[in-house]
């Protein structure tokens, strides 16, 4: 198997794409919104992995992609659009706040992880290491998110995302072993199913689900 | 035998979810059949596979099971109180069970993807069980538990990637190695051959991703509230075990690195955040108001010792780091049955509340001074013997760095001494409900203490061959 330019130029351009729906994340206020973005990046993802299952000719890379199409293209997305809808129709956009200084963080945080990934990286394969750059900045972006927002809903496509380019870079590294792939897509779901639960509690007892709530009561109340 | 320690827990949970009014009963059982498997496990010939049972890891199944059993019995009592409903109950005694099993997963495997997803799937029965209560407190820690650890371990993922990248080339055909490319032995031995800067990138990522999940600052800050909101019994497994797996993932990991000669010397990232983290659970110690969330913090400042002793390195300061895991497991989850009870009998876990215990109730109240006094590294206890080991062995390496050690010490220990005072002597507060300490709390507290004293001052030959062992391996 060889690398052309090719197989070098279309795993650019699908996590490419990934890191774009991430900034979109970064600024997208109304939740449906969100989730569309959510889904539409696992989208990519499965597209990312089923290209390199045929570049590298590795076969369980084709159940990869086909885990991530299912968990993260259709079921996450699908039960998180449920949870929306049942929210009343205010507390489905957050309150607008300092888009342009998270996005320039956003910037920051991508020419970050090409400063540490592209040196350290000198000696691996050239499609790894940029595959690498592009998940570590998928995952600086989804960490930038959990900190900026403050709906539970919004914090959670965070961390969704987050997982997404853990699993870029996986596939990208071609070393990951099958089972390691299926829990650990098991156990996003079962995050994502326990986030869902936790928004729920949180919106009962809240009225809100804006986790800054939730403040009052942390550490020694008095 | 190493399977079965998995399985029974597994069949354990689903027993107690199935049958919810039988559910403590089971939970007793399943953790009595665990314990019984891992002491036949002490005696066993090395298992080899994709669960392996070394000197490293056998000790820390022996005590996780130790901690388990006694959980268990001091639960049945402790839950009684909590009022749950059936699927409350059923939900509780199913992810203690789940957790255990995750948690001897995660000790046992060779695989350290493997062993991520069980420490994963740990954390969340854990996040699960903490927010049990459904108090706003307890809403409020176990989403930070679950947000911080969440975003934790997903960045040890991230450093698990990088390894396996750094592997890659050195492994032969990227396909066809795929199922020992995060073996733990094919790793090391592989380590010494790969690209040191990739090894640099995979440690910093797995120390911050499980340093957030062993309690290291600054990534603490769920630690004292999942402890303080939870039930009491799962702020004792949760400083007894998962601080363990998340210690030994990192042990794993520095032992990797360290293969390489040209890799910066992970020990000394370890022993920086062991260091400030010494410091800084030390001095918050003073302004706890809380006691179980002054246990929880004395559990950072515990894994910050931890953390120093396995940076300083060399076979003495791995068998510091290991005496103090071991210690410290079986000292901390006593102090939690202890004060469990104390916030069940005088009605609140204010520290203002409980006071004079040990006139109120001699028996509770003297096995929880004999706690805290461990815990602030008082002979007879294994926390002192580890600590004087790491103290020589640090003198060794760095000896200008031992005084701060010792301060970081005495402040913490005379903190806990200072709320030992006032927990436990003086006048008694008063109590609300006529409730007495019960057998199920004193057996496993003075249980947990006689051992710990055992490890001290008789450390059976057995034990003492793979600490050394495990040590030696490790160096």
């Amino acid at each position: 198997m060889g690398f052309g330019d090719l197989s070098y130029d279309v795993a650019h351009l699908l996590g490419g794409a990934m890191l774009l729906i991430s900034f979109v994340l970064l600024y997208q206020r109304r939740i449906f919104a969100l989730v569309n973005a959510l889904a539409l990046q696992g989208g990519f993802l499965a597209l990312a992995a089923l290209w390199q299952a045929y570049v590298q000719a590795a076969p369980q890379l084709y159940v990869t992609a086909a885990i991530a199409l299912i968990a993260k293209g259709i079921l996450i997305p699908i039960y998180l659009r449920r949870m929306v809808t049942q929210l009343p129709p205010a507390r489905r956009a957050e309150p607008a706040s300092g888009i342009g200084a998270s996005m320039i963080a956003g910037f920051l945080l991508v020419g970050l992880s090409i400063l540490v990934v592209l040196p350290a990286t000198s000696g691996a394969r050239a499609l790894a290491r940029e595959d690498l750059a592009i998940a570590l900045s998928i995952v600086l972006l989804g960490l930038l998110m959990m900190v900026t927002r403050r709906s539970a809903l919004a914090q959670i496509a965070g961390l969704m995302t987050l997982e997404n380019g853990l699993v870029l870079g996986a596939v990208g590294v071609a070393g990951m072993p099958l089972v390691v792939e299926l829990s650990t897509a098991g156990l996003v779901l079962v995050i994502a199913v326990i986030a869902g639960i936790f928004a729920r509690v949180l919106h009962e007892r809240f009225e809100s689900l804006d986790t800054s709530v939730l403040d009052p009561h942390r550490g020694e109340g008095s | 035998m190493t399977l079965w320690l998995i399985l029974t827990p597994v069949l354990g949970a689903a027993l107690c979810a199935a049958l919810p009014r039988h559910a403590a009963r089971l939970n007793i059982l399943a953790s009595a059949i665990t314990l019984l498997l891992a002491v036949l496990l002490l005696g066993a010939p090395p298992a080899e596979g994709w669960l392996r049972a070394d000197a490293l890891n056998t000790p820390l199944v022996l005590i996780a099971a130790i901690v388990g059993f006694s959980t268990a019995i001091f639960s049945a009592q402790d839950i009684a109180h909590d009022g749950f409903d059936v699927p409350r109950s059923r939900a509780y005694h199913a992810a203690f069970q789940g957790f255990m099993a995750a948690h001897f997963l995660a000790l046992l495997a060779d695989n350290l993807g493997i062993m991520w997803v069980a420490i994963e799937a740990g954390t969340l029965a854990c996040v699960l069980m903490v927010a049990l209560h459904r108090t706003p407190a307890a809403i409020e820690a176990a989403w930070k538990f679950f947000i911080l650890c969440g975003v934790g371990i997903a960045l040890a993922l991230f450093g698990l990637i990088v390894l396996a990248l750094a592997a890659q080339p050195v492994a032969g055909h990227p396909g066809g190695h795929a199922e020992g490319q995060l073996s733990f032995i094919a790793l090391r031995a592989l380590a010494a051959r790969a690209d040191p800067n990739l090894l640099n990138l995979a440690f910093v990522f797995l120390l911050v991703g499980f340093g957030t999940k062993a309690g290291l600052v600054p990534m603490h800050s769920w630690l004292p509230d999942a402890h303080a909101e939870g039930p009491t019994p799962i702020a004792a497994v949760l400083s007894g075990l998962l601080l363990n797996a998340a210690m030994l993932a990192i042990l794993r990991g520095k032992s990797i690195v360290a293969a390489h000669p040209d890799t910066i010397p992970p020990g000394i990232f370890l022993m920086v955040l062991g260091f400030v983290t010494l410091l800084l659970a030390g001095f918050s110690l003073w302004r706890r108001r809380d006691a179980k969330r002054l246990f929880g913090w004395s559990s950072i400042e515990h894994m910050g010792i931890v953390a120093i002793a396995f940076g300083t390195g060399g076979v003495a300061g791995h068998m510091a780091g290991l005496l103090h895991l071991w210690g410290h497991s079986l000292i901390k989850s006593a102090a939690f049955f202890a004060i469990g009870r104390a916030a069940r009998i005088k009605g609140g876990q204010h520290m203002a509340a409980i006071g004079g215990l040990a006139t109120s109730h001699p028996a509770l109240g003297w096995g929880l001074a004999l706690a805290m006094a461990a815990l602030a590294g008082l002979p007879p206890f294994s926390l002192f013997a580890s600590e004087v080991l790491l103290a020589t062995a640090l003198a060794g390496q760095a000896p200008w760095l031992v005084p701060l050690l010792l301060l970081g010490l005495l402040v913490a220990g005379t903190a806990l001494l200072h709320a030992m005072q006032r927990l436990c002597f003086g006048l008694p507060t008063p109590q609300p409900l006529p409730l007495g300490a019960g057998l199920a709390t004193l057996l496993p507290l003075w249980a947990h203490l006689l051992l710990a004293m055992i490890l001290c001052l008789a450390m059976p030959a057995t034990l003492s061959r793979m600490l050394l062992d495990a040590a030696r391996l490790l160096s």
